[in-house]
């Protein structure tokens, strides 16, 4: 169901929601940048629109909502184990279609890949999705190239200007929200999401690759420009990998508590193994292991592509190694 | 060809007085060697109409017109006029040129405009510190660098200011992946270390460098909202004891930096020998025969702190010694 609401309306509409949801969206944490007096766009809990960064593409992804990236499994005392009580509140957690797109790799991940995951499972319960529109592309996404720039899969699509609000909402238990404005506030009209129809960047990816890509030498010159700083896998939405942490308190070393914790494949100790050996020791090792579980890997087991196209990866590496180049000289070479 | 030139008043109008008689260098100063392109083209037309072609980049960031007629310093003050208003430099007679030498140009690194070490602007710090002290007669050296690697090189001057960030962890977005670690170590002072898979920072090593948020990837360490400084004062170059500076205020607020400096030019005034040659004496030298505990006096009078503020209560100087 589309409406056309007055910001003034839309605003209190949000301050409802904000009482019964926990609201998780991309926000401008100002001077919070890498460096000094630069801003970064993440994931943060907001009670207003006004707080939500419609404009830009956030520099985090939206997974941080659904996999924290410290999260305590269970507290241990000598002869007991507690597991953490789930969050109280339902979530509401604003994103674009191409990390809506990637909610289904995750899922994959956690839910349809053997066992469910717990924790995965109960949070994802309990979340209800807000679309974000992306009126044009930005500059390093290619989801039209990944098939990920449109979706429906949402329960609720939000444009705002400064005194309008538009929504499309599929959610029952959201649109009961809307029906509780004023007479008059809420017209019904049709909305749709806007989309962009090309990006500047474009990927295409064959139905296979060959063996031979294995020993391609693009993997050693853009590995060896890797710092291995994990930047590429911390601000992807598909990414799931954790490590595990057990803390055993200080004061009282027979209490603790087990983390998972997000952890990249591209940082040091990520291979390591008991009795000090290590599988994929230099940066080239693992950039091909990263880079080919993204669109290749993968696809043979779920049956569709891991990278969703957001371009993050190519945004935030401090070394500008460009991850559509790489994928595309890699194609080049292997036709 | 007589000439009748006031060789104290041409200095002091920013003037140098070269080895060749009758032949000068027109000085101009650039705060934070922060300018506008267009002013090189008012300085490379100075250059061509009155000089010999040639100038000459100055170590404190300024300009210095080589080859001038020292008869033609009237007509020069009035082509130095749109420059000294573009660059906001205060003036007490319009076409006058520059009223004052001997406070020094205010010097500084490229600052956060354009590097990623930079912990803060030193380009506007250094125009706040230039309207605050300019036109002085005394000789002050002020200079302003971005973070610790001291590009530079402030403690060579007499007040160096050094750019810092309190570091602001957040353990839940830690993830241990040990790349502030490795970069403190390797970059900086080795502050850092893990403790139960995360970050204990050493409180009284830490530098405040900012390289842990340069190099943390999750944005578990990010910058403190405040901007801090290290304040370095009294050193030099020279002929008797070229020394570097020594930290006298740590962790100090921008306000308070300032407030020291133009405390120190009244302490320096009640304090100058007043047989100094040129009314020129170095403010260390000043402070070595009173005692810096009556600079302490003076340079902290009226000044409020932040809690946080490290204040070095004893200060000693070491260097060379040629005296």
């Amino acid at each position: 169901m589309g409406y056309q609401i007055p910001r003034e309306a839309a605003d209190q509409l949000f301050g409802w929601l904000a009482e019964h949801y926990e609201i998780l969206a991309p926000k401008v944490f100002a001077g919070e940048g890498c460096f000094s007096d630069t801003d970064v766009t993440r994931y943060g809990t907001v009670r207003s629109l006004s707080e939500i960064e419609f404009d830009k593409k956030s520099d985090y992804s939206f997974k941080e909502a659904l996999l924290p990236v410290n999260e305590t499994l269970f507290y241990f005392t000598e002869d007991q184990e507690t597991v953490p009580a789930a969050p109280g509140k339902k979530r509401l957690v604003f994103l674009r279609s191409c990390d809506l797109h990637a909610l289904k790799r995750l899922d994959a991940i956690y839910l349809e890949n053997g066992r469910e995951d717990f924790y995965y499972k109960r949070l994802r319960e309990h979340v209800l999705f807000v679309l974000i529109g992306c009126p044009e592309s930005c500059d390093t996404g290619f989801c039209v190239s990944m098939g990920t720039s449109q979706t429906g899969d949402y329960d609720l699509y939000l444009k705002i200007s400064e005194e309008t609000v538009w929504a499309d909402c599929k959610s029952e238990e959201l649109k009961a929200f809307f029906g509780r404005l004023p007479d008059g506030t809420c017209a019904e009209t049709a909305v749709s999401p806007e989309a962009p129809s090309e990006n500047k960047e474009t990927v295409t990816l064959p139905p296979s690759f060959s063996e031979d890509i294995l020993s391609n030498p693009v993997w050693e010159s853009y590995g060896s420009r890797c710092i291995g700083c994990g930047r590429c896998n911390f601000v992807c939405p598909t990414c799931t990998c954790f490590t595990m942490q057990d803390i055993h308190y200080r004061d009282n070393a027979k209490a603790g508590e087990r983390r998972r914790v997000w952890a990249s494949c591209q940082v040091d100790g990520y291979t390591d193994v008991a009795g000090g050996g290590s599988f994929r020791k230099t940066q080239s090792d693992r950039l091909r292991f990263k880079v080919l579980h993204k669109i290749c890997d993968f696809e043979k087991r779920f049956g569709f592509q891991m990278c969703v196209g957001c371009g993050r990866c190519e945004a935030v590496c401090p070394e500008y190694i460009s991850y559509i180049s790489l994928i595309n000289t890699l194609v080049k070479e292997d036709a | 060809m007589s000439l009748d030139i006031n060789t104290k008043k041409a200095k002091k109008n920013a003037y140098r007085i070269s080895k060749v008689r009758g032949v000068g260098a027109s000085r101009i100063r650039v705060p934070g060697g922060y300018l506008k392109a267009e002013i090189l083209g008012m300085v490379q037309k100075i250059a061509e109409t009155y000089g010999n072609g040639i100038v000459h980049l100055t170590t404190r960031q300024g300009f210095e017109i080589e080859g001038i007629r020292l008869e033609d310093m009237d007509a020069i003050n009035q082509m130095l006029q749109p420059i000294i208003e573009l660059l906001d430099i205060n003036q007490t007679d319009k076409n006058g040129g520059y009223p004052a030498s001997g406070t020094r140009n205010v010097s500084a690194c490229i600052g956060n405009n354009v590097c990623p070490f930079a912990n803060y602007n030193t380009a506007e710090f250094a125009k706040r510190l230039e309207k605050a002290i300019f036109p002085n007669d005394l000789h002050f050296k002020v200079a302003l660098t971005g973070c610790p690697n001291d590009c530079a090189k402030v403690r060579l001057h007499d007040f160096g200011i050094i750019g810092m960030t309190m570091p602001q962890y957040d353990p839940a977005r830690c993830v241990a992946c040990k790349a502030c670690i490795k970069g403190c170590k390797s970059l900086s002072v080795d502050a850092l270390r893990m403790e139960n898979h995360k970050i204990v920072r050493d409180e009284e090593k830490c530098i405040g460098c900012g390289v842990c948020v340069t190099k943390c990837p999750t944005r578990a360490f990010t910058r403190s909202k405040k901007k801090y400084y290290r304040l370095s004062i009294m050193g030099r170059t020279g002929k008797r004891n070229p020394r570097l500076g020594k930290d006298f205020l740590v962790w100090a607020d921008e306000d308070s930096v300032v407030k020291i400096i133009l405390n120190t030019y009244r302490f320096v005034k009640e304090y100058i020998d007043p047989n100094a040659p040129g009314g020129k004496e170095h403010i260390g030298y000043i402070i070595d025969r009173v005692g810096f505990e009556e600079y302490k006096k003076w340079a902290l009078d009226g000044v409020e702190l932040l809690p946080e503020t490290i204040v070095n209560q004893c200060v000693y100087w070491d260097g060379i010694h040629y005296d």
